[in-house]
């Protein structure tokens, strides 16, 4: 079974997750959470581009890691519906960034050791980055669920809105490396033992059916992508 | 909203070398105040090694008593090592 699919859908969770967080920059409560999130953004970006020219040159088609996240429509996106809606509020990016953090670094370390050179390759080196994400996360999440009432109460209510997104994480994709179900038990572990360090209780919130590995999105991604690829489309080959 | 404490951060550039002053940054706690100096003045390989100091911890020279404090050292020639003669393929001195 051919690896682009599995590929693209890791590229495109971490790129969608970079455009989101992306979206903090000079828009953070202080200067050095800006630099931090635009870091974390970045790091995922790198992710992303390294996956995709991978997955582009596995497919073989000549298509690059540009064409791939520019000159692709919605339904061709493979990323978890957790990283695509919006995060206007800090606590939500918070909890978002813990889930998927914690997923990724499994996710990463366990990959750092399949099959695929280049895959175990990408994955030794992003697996360093992850887990400083999830640090990151995890101590804004002890600050906030046991902060003040007021932040214990907006961390609870994010962790709350994003809860019904994780299990989309752990289902089956074409020719994945990982079993992504194996991850599930290690995942929910780290993120649970955050949740109750911080005074916060884990969410009860059922979970949503995502079809984002079968390319069905909230209607949130198109206007995400038609943000993140207007320039491409706009200016074909434009460079600065 | 109350802005956080203020914080000095100091970087080791390698191993061997000392911590030098960078710069300083705002931070709720000790903890945040090195990962804020990770991401703020390690983002382009500057360090091995951090440290952050509260900037309130830090005594200072006061400027006013500049003349008395350092003023005397200006005519103590000969407290630099300069009035030796090195042999000739003495190296690292």
């Amino acid at each position: 079974m051919s690896l682009v699919p599995y590929v693209l859908a890791l590229a495109d969770d971490a790129l969608v997750s970079a455009q989101r967080t992306a979206w903090w920059i000079s828009r953070a409560p202080e200067l050095e959470e800006d630099l931090a999130l635009a870091n974390i953004g970045l790091d995922q970006l790198g992710q992303a581009r390294s996956l995709l020219s991978y997955a582009g040159a596995v497919e073989g088609a000549g298509r690059t890691e540009d064409d791939l996240a520019y000159l692709r429509d919605d339904r061709d996106f493979r990323n978890v519906w957790l990283v695509e809606r919006p995060q206007t509020d800090f606590g939500v990016t918070m909890a978002r960034l813990l889930v998927f953090s914690s997923w990724q670094c499994e996710l990463y370390a366990a990959l750092a050791s399949c099959g695929d050179p280049t895959v175990s390759a990408i994955a030794a080196k992003a697996v360093k980055e992850v887990a400083y994400h999830r640090d990151h996360a995890r101590l804004w999440t002890l600050r906030l669920g046991d902060g003040t009432e007021e932040s214990h109460q907006r961390m609870q209510a994010a962790l709350d809105a994003e809860w019904p997104y994780v299990e989309e994480l752990f289902e089956p994709v074409d020719g994945a490396l990982v079993d992504p179900a194996s991850l599930r038990t290690a995942v929910l572990d780290r993120v649970q033992s955050v949740v109750q360090d911080a005074t916060l209780a884990v969410p009860t919130t059922a979970p949503v059916v995502g079809g984002g590995r079968r390319g069905l999105h909230t209607e949130h991604l198109g206007h995400l992508l038609a943000d993140m690829q207007h320039l491409h489309r706009s200016h074909p080959g434009v460079t600065w | 909203m109350t802005q956080w404490p203020l914080w000095e951060v100091f970087v080791r550039s390698r191993r061997g070398l000392s911590h030098v002053h960078v710069g300083s940054l705002h931070a709720p706690d000790a903890e945040l105040a090195l990962r804020n100096a990770r991401d703020v003045y390690t983002r382009r390989q500057e360090g091995v090694s951090l440290w952050v100091v509260p900037s309130a911890e830090i005594v200072a020279s006061d400027p006013g008593e500049r003349e008395a404090f350092f003023d005397p050292a200006d005519d103590k020639v000969y407290r630099h090592p300069t009035f030796y003669s090195v042999p000739d393929g003495v190296e690292h001195l």
